[in-house]
């Protein structure tokens, strides 16, 4: 088997709402080789946002065993898991978050300033933004973007630190068929080019199929 | 990055940055103006000292070398100091406080005042002549809008403003001194003997040779150290009067940066998530907070000095003879330090909020 670069076996988290308890997630079982495409798909509330939060160490696991890149997540504190979101993980929303008041080359820049690695001019990196189609966009703020530039962007800030792992929740949730198809099109690429390993969560059945492998989750389950 | 991320998000939100820049520098200037004002009216006043051209002054027993009014000493001490060793000149003077904020005037011996401080600059008309005669100085004909030759009203009766003389002689106000201690009752007996000597090496010397004739209880000291006595500390209720007004504008610029920042966080708690799911740390976080709470303080420091120099102009145009701002720079660093710590204290509560916002509630916030 390959080596897996996400290993979760029976991952539970459960959200206190005031007296209520959500289980979002109730015994998740998951394996991701490095370098996998992997599509994501399921209907609304059955978890998939919550699996991609904990994968990114933006809050702890409740219970159950989950990998990411080497790390035990469980036994990791909270700045263990800001170390996380810096070096091991990109992440890609639906609705953009770029921060507004930067210019698209800035909202690259703050990711790599926040990684520490702010060096100079980045060869590799200059064709990946040539891949992305934004190099003559980059002195704008976020307002006089498209949609579909708006998400380029993220997806070049997403992956300026060389992420072990991409996670695009909905990437294509805000765009139209163009832009949506443009913007799957490119993580085939940035998969196929450079061996990113992508985790991609989408509703649309067809969008999925833009991945090398579709899982299915329901009521905080994952099926094959 | 830190800096630049800062100066978006002021330059994003150009009201409200402004509006708090305006707040910190409000109470910047309430203590710039507040100390100018001491010193200015310290400085004027011993400006004035100086102008009398005495060496030494005598006071009656049991005032203080800084009491405005009253005349308790007889007049008769005049020739009699004037015999004395070393002195050269002497001239007695009464002072009357005329009600008006700081407003003093002064009776004085018109021959021997001139001979001993070299005599008026007359601006404007002349010396005393007629018996409702009265000579201000500029600054006093400027806040009371009067010219020589119109009516004054003082001490409840009406003055024929006899000259306008330049500033810097003793006082601000004068009257022939035998008017002035028939108008307050007070015939024969004055406030204070202002003495010259024949060499100022002879100060000491005479000083020591009035204490042991007088008696020590007679406040007698040298023109000099009456003026180095004048400070903010010997004012009564000046010095906590200032801690008071510090002390408000501390509170004022502590609460509107806490207010300010503490918006600023509000309107940017998506960002924060954002910048949290880049991998940004609580401190980096913190950072962006104080780095901003610190422009504003800075900001407020500049404004609040200029403003200072607008107080001084306004108090120029209004009250030039009560209340003289000076401008005092060595209090600069000490209101921006008070600024920018306020300021610095007040982001720490939002920021430390900021830090510790959860990321995920953080993305979703609308
Ligand atoms: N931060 C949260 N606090 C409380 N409940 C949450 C939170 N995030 C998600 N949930 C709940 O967990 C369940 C799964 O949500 P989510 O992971 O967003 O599903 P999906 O992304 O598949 O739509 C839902 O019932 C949702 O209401
Ligand atoms: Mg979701």
């Amino acid at each position: 088997m390959n080596k897996s670069i996400i290993s979760i076996q029976d991952l539970r988290k459960v959200y206190h709402v005031g007296k209520v308890d959500i289980e979002a997630l109730r015994g998740v079982d998951l394996e991701v080789p490095a370098g996998q495409f992997l599509s994501i798909v399921g209907p609304s509330g059955s978890g998939k946002s919550t699996l991609f939060h904990i994968i990114g160490g933006l809050t702890p696991p409740t219970s159950g065993t989950v990998r990411v890149a080497d790390q035990d997540l469980a036994a990791l504190t909270d700045s263990g898991r800001t170390n996380l979101r810096k070096k091991s993980v990109g992440f890609v929303f639906q609705k953009f978050n770029l921060l507004p008041n930067l210019t698209a080359a800035d909202n690259i820049a703050v990711a790599k300033h926040i990684s520490g690695t702010a060096n100079g001019n980045d060869q590799e990196f200059e064709k990946v933004l040539e891949l992305l189609g934004i190099s003559r966009r980059l002195n704008h703020k976020p307002s006089s973007l498209s949609g579909g530039e708006q998400q380029r962007v993220a997806i070049a800030r997403a992956i300026v630190n060389r992420p072990a792992i991409l996670l695009a929740d909905e990437p294509t949730g805000n765009l139209d068929t163009e832009n949506s198809q443009a913007v799957l099109t490119l993580l085939r690429d940035l998969n196929n080019r450079l061996g990113q390993t992508i985790l991609m969560i989408t509703h649309n059945p067809e969008a999925a199929t833009f991945g090398d492998r579709t899982v299915h989750m329901r009521d905080g389950r994952v099926s094959v | 990055m830190i800096s630049k991320l800062v100066i978006e998000n002021v330059k994003h939100r150009p009201m409200r940055s402004m509006l708090s820049i305006l707040l910190i520098g409000v109470p910047v200037t309430l203590i710039l103006t507040l100390v100018g004002l001491s010193q200015g009216i310290i400085e004027e006043s011993a400006k004035r000292s100086r102008g009398v051209g005495a060496d030494i002054i005598v006071r009656a027993p049991g005032t203080s070398m800084l009491s405005f009014s009253g005349a308790p000493l007889p007049e008769e001490l005049v020739p009699m100091l004037a015999k004395w060793p070393h002195v050269k000149l002497a001239t007695g003077t009464m002072n009357h406080g005329a009600g008006g904020l700081l407003e003093i005037v002064t009776g004085i011996d018109v021959d021997a005042f001139n001979k001993m401080s070299g005599g008026f600059t007359f601006l404007e008309g002349h010396t005393f002549e007629r018996p409702d005669d009265i000579v201000i100085d500029q600054y006093y004909a400027r806040q009371r809008k009067v010219h020589a030759g119109d009516t004054t009203e003082l001490l409840n009766r009406p003055w024929h403003v006899a000259g306008v003389v330049a500033p810097g002689k003793l006082s601000r106000i004068f009257l022939p001194i035998k008017i002035l201690q028939d108008l307050t009752a007070n015939r024969n007996r004055i406030s204070q003997v202002y003495l010259k000597v024949d060499d100022p090496k002879n100060i000491p010397l005479v000083v020591s040779s009035l204490k042991s004739k007088l008696g020590d209880e007679y406040p007698i000291m040298p023109m000099e150290q009456l003026i180095s006595l004048t400070s903010v500390d010997n004012v009564p209720g000046l010095r906590p009067f200032i801690n008071v007004i510090v002390g408000i504008a501390v509170i004022i610029a502590f609460a509107v940066v806490c207010l300010s920042m503490y918006m600023a966080v509000l309107q940017r708690t998506r960002e924060i998530g954002i910048l949290k799911s880049l991998g940004a740390s609580k401190w980096f976080i913190l950072q962006i907070i104080l780095a901003e709470a610190l422009f504003l303080g800075f900001g407020g420091t500049a404004l609040g000095i200029l403003l200072s120099f607008a107080t001084r102009a306004l108090l120029a145009v209004f009250v030039p003879a009560s209340l003289p701002q000076a401008i005092v720079p060595e209090w600069w660093p000490i209101a921006g330090l008070i600024a920018v710590g306020a300021a610095l204290l007040g982001g720490l509560y939002p920021g430390l909020t900021a830090a510790r916002q959860d990321p995920i509630e953080a993305l979703a916030y609308e």
